[in-house]
């Protein structure tokens, strides 16, 4: 069948084995990682906004909240929807706005990975009408390379990174926001962790 | 040092002042320059269009006239481009590598292995430079502009002494004309395209004269140039570095 | 059907073609810019293309280790040797589960495969899930690019398009109206989905994962709502190493769109908790393109579509003019490999600029390959015999440098004295448009005799 054919046609016909490249970039440039996120984002359509500490995070979540009728994530006091009392993600269909912590946030993109076990349901951050991420200074890294080093220890059945609103540009190349998930994408940046 | 001078057989039959432009600088700067009477052409044609095979013969010939030059120097970065890449398909005598290496575009040579001190050109012109594909890509004369690194070209350096001249700035930098040897026939429609956008990029930033390191992209924009009756000429990039005060082109 | 003369036909509109031109140069002056931002982007390339190598050069042990470790993640991993293969082994899932209404978000492979309108036919349900590819499902056509599937559409062919299907108000071709409608339309097909298909943009053998990468999230949504989720992927997605990815999701999308990285980045290694996950690695003449030195590094591509941004041609004739599943640069170095007399004209719609070779993030020598494939074709087909022809003649005249400065001469005499109307005619494909030059009195060689010969 397929796999014998393939892996057979695979032997006669690949070249003798080359070299695998160690891959060395530079790290750090010395840039200042959280200003350096925050243009990256904006440039893919996010928000980036400062907080002192997880209560002022809180109110501004709180703000983001406004009229929004269902809302879940990491601020429990504001939730009206309990994500692990769900148990099929169509039901997420009403979600008005989802909060999740980040886990690792790259400069360079202005992308922050997130993975299952903080989203509780891996639709949340695509079917929410809106998103908020949490991220701390020092959960910073500079670039990809950095970021995958970081996460090769990580167990996940499935992990992404986001790294603005959903968006399009099918139409004549017009970059319109909110094409099928979240139609905003607001982070807010905390300190470094105090612990 | 010897050259040998190799003139394409397209510039030979229809652009003779680029030819003599380009010995007569090469005299002027002291070289001892020598046109071998056999020269044909280098092969191109043929291989692009995929008929490499008839072109090994071509290809032996050049090999022929001008194996016993210390350089061949050509007024074209396309012919050059052939030789050195291409010229493997032939067996590979030690002439045919001495070849290969030796074979250089008129630029190549006057950056790398002449001094330019005494040419004394003046040019006092708005002037575009095309960047003919080959020279640019195939032969490196400048950083292309897909590929990051510190800009150079050895094509604006050499224009760059020529008093007088004023380069425009282009909106599309090192886009093709769209020549592209049969290609220009073979694909008619898209060709003259090409050729259309890249004049009327040089006629947007006010260029008199377009100027290039390869005569073929210059013929088939001369082509559409005088067929719509546009305000601007052509010019091999050695037309203008041979124009001086002082001297009058020969033709 | 050829494409010069496809071609043709798309430049006749002047206006269109200059706005699909700025178009996609807009698309490579943002991916310049993107690819400037920092000093290493040629060492990436290097790189990733050195990762592709050796990738290709063990290809069989990384894909039997990713099977290895999908298969202990809980990935259910299928092998396919063609695109009928394939469509089989999705039929055959989908008949298990009873599925009959799926969403599928972007995926070359297929599309090389057919598989909608082998599903369809099999009474399934299939719905583009990517804006740009519902647009063209609905239009009943094919993706022009790789990347950019409607980017030969007008907004006004849009409007027109979705009043006809999603029933919208005219709207004067309002991309932001347009595509809230397409956001309404496509939740209600992401909320009834029975499986979900997705292609893959990388798949790591040393952790049994995948990578799918999107702007609009299309494909998130339909995974990770749809009780199945099937993965197609060509066996030369393969990369070795996890960390291998940091280097090729940092080229891709500023590759592809200039953007800094897509906006999602999801990669799969474990089926979602009380779901099926299945992933079909699909051979359909890649092998083959393996054994063919020439032509082998065409399986570095990371299908980002740099090369058909940056084509001139491509971006004057559109991308149905190569009449090919990918078109473009790499399209027409892949399908002469798939049917060679089927895409003979197509390694012939290059003026080998060469620019598609330097934009490539895995560098690919595409111009190189478009002059291999020229070589290969005129010899095993006789598609050309004129040409041919031709051309041998132009080789024999070269060798003979008397007879060649003889019909060079005549030649341009011919051309100062034949009347206008029997130089510029039909048969002189070169004049149609341009003038030929104007022959001088003398050749150079002729001058040269003259003028020099006798001083030795």
């Amino acid at each position: 069948m397929g796999k014998a054919d393939i892996l057979k046609a695979i032997k006669k016909n690949r070249p003798e084995e080359l070299p695998i490249p160690s891959l060395d970039f530079p790290a750090s440039t010395g840039q200042d990682l959280k200003m350096l996120f925050q243009e990256r984002l904006s440039a893919g359509g996010g928000e980036v906004i400062f907080a002192k500490d997880s209560l002022e995070a809180e109110e501004l979540v709180k703000k983001q909240v406004g009229d929004y009728q269902y809302v879940a994530g990491a601020f429990e006091k504001l939730n009206t929807l309990d994500l692990s009392a769900i148990h099929d993600p169509h039901e997420l269909e009403l979600l008005d706005l989802a909060v999740f912590e980040g886990i690792l946030g790259v400069a360079e993109n202005g992308a922050i990975w997130v993975n299952e076990d903080t989203l509780v349901h891996r639709a949340a951050p695509f079917i929410t009408q809106h998103l908020v991420l949490l991220i701390r200074e020092d959960q910073l890294v500079d670039k990809m390379h950095e970021a995958y080093k970081r996460l090769r220890t990580q167990d996940y059945g499935h992990g992404v990174f986001i790294a603005g609103p959903s968006k399009t540009a099918d139409i004549e190349q017009s970059l319109v926001i909110g094409a099928h998930g979240p139609k905003s994408l607001l982070v807010i940046m905390l300190p470094p962790s105090q612990d | 040092m010897h050259i040998g001078l190799f003139i394409p057989c397209y510039v030979d039959q229809f652009y003779p002042q680029a030819a003599i432009a380009t010995l007569e600088l090469l005299e002027k700067l002291g070289h001892q320059v020598s046109v071998p009477p056999d020269q044909t052409c280098c092969g191109q044609p043929m291989a692009n269009s995929g008929y490499e095979r008839y072109a090994r013969q071509t290809m032996e010939l050049f090999v022929e006239n001008f194996a016993e030059y210390d350089y061949v120097v050509a007024p074209s970065g396309s012919c050059v481009y052939h030789v050195r890449k291409h010229y493997d398909t032939i067996e590979q005598t030690s002439e045919v590598l001495k070849i290969r290496e030796k074979t250089l575009d008129i630029c190549e040579f006057l950056v790398n292995h002449s001094t330019t001190d005494s040419l004394k050109s003046s040019f006092p012109y708005k002037v575009g430079l095309h960047q003919s594909c080959h020279g640019q890509r195939g032969l490196r004369f400048a950083k292309s502009s897909e590929v990051v690194g510190e800009p150079f070209s050895i094509v604006r350096q050499l224009l760059d002494k020529v008093e007088g001249i004023e380069l425009i700035d282009l909106q599309r930098a090192d886009e093709c004309c769209g020549f592209g040897g049969t290609f220009a026939v073979a694909e008619e429609a898209v060709s003259v395209k090409m050729g259309k956008d890249r004049i009327q990029d040089h006629i947007l930033n006010g260029a008199q004269v377009i100027t290039g390191t390869d005569m073929s992209c210059l013929m088939h924009m001369e082509g559409i140039i005088r067929r719509r009756k546009l305000p601007l000429r052509v010019m091999h990039i050695c037309e203008i570095l041979n124009h001086s005060e002082q001297h009058e082109p020969s033709i | 059907m050829s494409h010069p003369s496809e071609a043709q036909k798309f430049i006749k509109n002047e206006n269109r073609v200059n706005w699909h031109d700025e178009s996609l140069w807009h698309v490579r002056e943002k991916r310049d810019k993107a690819a400037n931002l920092f000093p290493e982007w040629e060492q990436l390339r290097e790189k990733a293309s050195q990762i592709k190598a050796h990738s290709l050069s063990r290809l069989d042990h990384y894909l039997e280790e990713f099977e290895k470790n999908a298969t202990a993640n809980g990935i259910k991993v299928h092998w396919a040797n063609d695109a009928i293969e394939h469509n089989e082994i999705v039929y055959n899932i989908f008949r298990e589960h009873g599925v009959k209404r799926i969403v599928k978000s972007k995926s070359m492979l297929t599309e090389e495969c057919h598989l909608n309108p082998f599903l369809e036919k099999h009474g399934v349900e299939v719905i583009d899930s990517d804006l740009g590819e519902r647009i063209v499902q609905l239009a009943k056509e094919t993706p022009s690019h790789i990347v950019l599937p409607a980017i030969h559409k007008k907004r006004m062919e849009i409007d027109e398009l979705f009043q006809k299907h999603l029933h919208t108000q005219p709207s004067n071709g309002d991309a932001i109206y347009l595509t809230a409608a397409a956001r309404e339309h496509l939740r209600q097909k992401f909320m009834k989905a029975d499986a979900a298909l997705t292609g893959v943009n990388f798949a790591i053998a040393e952790t049994g994962e995948f990578v799918v990468c999107t702007n609009e999230g299309n494909a998130d949504m339909g995974v990770h709502l749809a009780p199945l989720h099937i993965a197609s992927m060509g066996i030369e997605k393969m990369i070795p190493r996890y960390e291998d990815l940091g280097v090729f999701i940092r080229l891709l999308a500023r590759s592809a769109t200039g953007q800094q990285v897509t906006t999602y980045t999801s990669q799969f290694r474990k089926p979602r908790e009380g779901t099926e996950l299945h992933i079909i690695l699909v051979d359909n003449g890649r092998t083959v393109q393996l054994g063919r030195e020439k032509y082998r590094r065409s399986l570095h591509c990371i299908r980002c579509g740099a090369c058909m941004n940056t084509c001139p041609v491509y971006r004057r004739s559109g991308g149905h003019s190569y009449q090919s599943v990918v078109p473009g640069p790499i399209g027409s170095i892949l399908s002469p490999g798939i049917d060679m007399k089927k895409h003979a004209s197509l390694p012939f719609a290059s003026s080998l600029c060469g620019s598609c070779s330097d934009v490539c993030p895995v560098k690919i020598d595409i111009h190189q390959q478009l002059y291999a494939w020229r070589q290969d074709i005129t010899r095993e087909t006789n598609e050309e015999p004129s040409k041919k022809f031709s051309m041998k003649l132009a080789g024999w005249l070269f060798t003979h440098p008397n007879l060649y400065r003889k019909a060079g001469k005549f030649g341009r005499k011919a051309l100062k004295i034949l009347p206008r109307w029997m130089v510029y005619n039909s048969l002189n494909a070169w004049g149609k448009q341009r003038e030929l030059p104007e022959p001088p009195k003398q050749s150079f060689q002729e001058w040269y005799q003259q003028n020099r010969q006798k001083n030795g």
